[in-house]
């Protein structure tokens, strides 16, 4: 095995998800050089976009990529793929490298959440996701977003500048959405309707978490864990410590290109 | 020389052939009824009464793409879309009095027993006032207990003899209760074949395709009170267990994992469940749902005993040590299980069956939402996802085990 690079092994990662499409480029299975996120998922030009940018970032060319393997929604149609895996065992895979010794992961990805238990060696050992609901998932705080003319990104700033939480008791999202419209037209401060779809996404979650039995430490990926306000009603609902990471949205994809990088070597 | 048929096409055969009789008997002028799943056929079988499942038609709309059709339109005449699919389509046929996939002869009375659902007594009921025409119950009150005790027996067993004496007055046909004993004895026969038929998926590998429990069990349903069911069941139970001495399997392709399939199959899309296994080298080698058209007793207190044990009818404890003892008996690697949006019987304590049962057997489990004979519920890429993260613990941790061996 070589490349155009020398003796550098560089393996690609995709994670084609429902709401986004992420690639990242390892460079022998250790160093990030290279990563994007396109906010368009499986069926549009997105993963295109996010493969074509992340070779550009890396300056490097298809044939330099050792081993490519996708993940997500979208990963059965991704055709530069070599390999293809579930997005559980990529986000194991992901999670185990970015945060040594966790045992329970959430991720909360675009249309549904999932809680990943991982054995001690840092292997997926079960798992479980949610239920056809979309309640709890990032798809659910995107259209609370959308109704508060706000952007997904500016929730968690805006939960910070609560004070208290407007309750918020629906777990179906249409109907959420009619209790954030009703708690608009009472004038409840968009802050506090903002606090309470978070406590309404985080019970939801919790639930999830507790059906595989919390074991500590527990870490959150996907792009949700970029939110704050979700991140803290989460551990308040849960009662622990979360971690978190600044390319926590990027786990799946890093844990694709990671297992790219092992088959590459096997 | 006429080559030896299989088990498959006789039971097959005897399916279509139980199907017919009822409509003869309904075209000579007797009196035929629609009748709950796990309603002690017994009764029927001795007295000579014809009747057909409503519950068998739901799974063959089901699996033949009518189901979606049928629910829609039970829809619109005002039932609820949470209700069991089987239900919306039964209520949809009693309505429109056809149906493309499959019909059935329209009852002269109703036999419903609550053991498989308690939801169906509303069924029913809904049933025998909308046709105007009377339900008979047997009541089998849920066990909350381990074990089904006297007083439950003494009510079951009451409940029996009118239910008798009714269908008499009905029908105009006699209970002959020597006949009624031939008929335990050919039950025994059946079930017993059935469930040895079932038990040799215990080898490895399984002698055949799990999901061949869901095309074969109709008549274990339907017709094992019959000398022909138990002969059919015999003969399969005969070819599995002849397959397993030899090694051999139907199953297509290497049995790599075995699970445990939890709950009612989904018709509609029985096809896409079983490739997204098979495909992987899973095989189905454990399921409740196959030994509940079983029944074994010796005497009649015991058959009364033997119907309160159906499993949505047991306490929790008993509902998970049927699914453990059979996990660890057939080998499992994993189970799946099938959150079920008709059953609220069978799916309101899935979450916390599927927490425990993974605790006493320590295999990976994955859930899915699907429906018995609705196709909407169900998300192909959902199931896919699952089933493709449980074949890769399960191939991690088979890894593991071999070299650590």
């Amino acid at each position: 095995m070589g490349n155009a690079m020398g003796t550098d092994i560089y393996t690609l990662g995709a994670d084609i998800g429902s709401a986004a499409s992420k690639c990242v480029i390892l460079k022998n299975g250790a160093e990030m050089a290279a990563s994007t996120v396109e906010s368009a998922g499986a069926g549009t030009g997105g993963p295109a976009r996010a493969f074509e940018g992340v070779l550009a970032k890396a300056g490097l060319r298809r044939e330099d990529i050792a081993m490519i393997t996708a993940t997500g929604y979208g990963r059965n149609s991704f055709a530069e793929a070599d390999l293809v895996i579930s997005e559980l065992s990529a986000h194991a895979i992901g999670a185990a490298a970015f945060f040594p010794g966790v045992r329970t992961v959430i991720d909360i990805g675009g249309q549904d959440a999932k809680v990943l238990r991982l054995t001690e060696a840092g292997v997926l050992d079960n798992f479980v996701m949610n239920d056809k609901c979309a309640a709890g998932t990032g798809r659910f705080l995107e259209v609370m977003a959308r109704i508060l003319e706000l952007d997904v990104t500016q929730l968690g700033d805006m939960d910070g500048k609560a004070e208290q939480s407007a309750g918020i008791s629906s777990t179906c999202t249409v109907f959420a959405e009619s209790e954030v419209i009703s708690q608009l037209a009472k004038g409840t401060p968009i802050p506090e309707i903002v606090r309470g779809i978070h406590e309404s996404a985080a019970v939801r979650t919790a639930s999830l978490v507790r059906r595989m039995n919390l074991v500590l430490p527990a870490a959150v990926t996907g792009g949700v864990a970029q939110n704050r306000g979700m991140i803290r009603a989460l551990g308040q609902e849960l009662g622990c410590e979360l971690m978190i990471s600044p390319d926590s949205q990027l786990c799946g994809a890093y844990g694709a290109a990671l297992h790219a990088y092992r088959k590459a070597g096997q | 020389m006429e080559e030896k048929k299989s088990a498959k096409v006789i039971l097959r055969e005897l399916q279509d052939k139980i199907a017919q009789d009822v409509w003869d008997a309904k075209n000579r002028g007797e009196k035929i009824g629609w009748c709950a799943s796990n309603f002690p056929q017994e009764i029927t079988t001795a007295m000579g009464i014809q009747v057909t499942y409503p519950e068998n038609m739901g799974a063959a709309v089901g699996a033949k793409g009518g189901g979606q059709r049928m629910c829609e339109y039970a829809e619109g005449m005002g039932y609820s879309n949470d209700l069991c699919s089987y239900s919306r389509i039964n209520f949809a046929y009693a309505d429109l009095k056809e149906c493309a996939e499959q019909e059935i002869p329209m009852p002269d009375f109703l036999l419903c027993c609550n053991n498989i659902c308690n939801c169906m007594m509303k069924w029913y009921e809904n049933l025998a006032l909308e046709l105007d025409i009377p339900l008979l119950m047997i009541d089998i009150p849920h066990l909350d207990k381990y074990t089904c005790d006297e007083d439950r027996i003494r009510y079951i067993r009451a409940q029996f003899d009118d239910c008798v004496r009714q269908l008499e007055e009905i029908t105009g046909k006699k209970m002959d209760w020597d006949h009624f004993r031939e008929v335990m004895d050919v039950s025994q026969r059946s079930s017993r074949a059935w469930l040895r038929a079932i038990a040799s998926m215990s080898a490895t590998p399984s002698p055949f395709s799990g999901f061949d429990i869901f095309n074969n069990m109709a008549v274990a349903c339907v017709g094992r009170g019959t000398v022909a069911a138990a002969e059919a069941f015999e003969a399969l139970a005969d070819e599995y267990e002849e397959l397993a001495a030899k090694g051999e399997t139907t199953f297509k392709g290497e049995e790599k994992h075995r699970i445990l399939f939890e709950g009612i199959a989904c018709w509609a899309n029985l096809r896409f469940t079983y490739k997204a296994l098979q495909s992987r080298g899973i095989n189905l080698t454990a399921s409740v749902y196959g030994p509940a058209f079983s029944f074994l007793y010796q005497n009649m207190d015991e058959l009364m005993a033997a119907y309160a044990y159906v499993p949505n009818s047991n306490c929790f404890e008993r509902e998970l040590e049927m699914r453990v003892k059979d996990a660890i008996a057939h080998k499992v690697d994993g189970a799946v299980f099938h959150m079920n949006r008709s059953c609220k019987n069978w799916s309101g304590n899935l979450y916390e069956l599927e927490r425990r049962f993974r605790e006493e057997t320590g295999v990976p489990t994955v859930m899915f939402d699907g429906d018995q004979s609705d196709p909407r519920v169900f998300s192909e890429a959902q199931y896919e996802t699952r089933v493709e993260a449980l074949a890769e613990i399960m191939d991690e941790r088979k890894r593991a085990k071999e070299a650590q061996a």
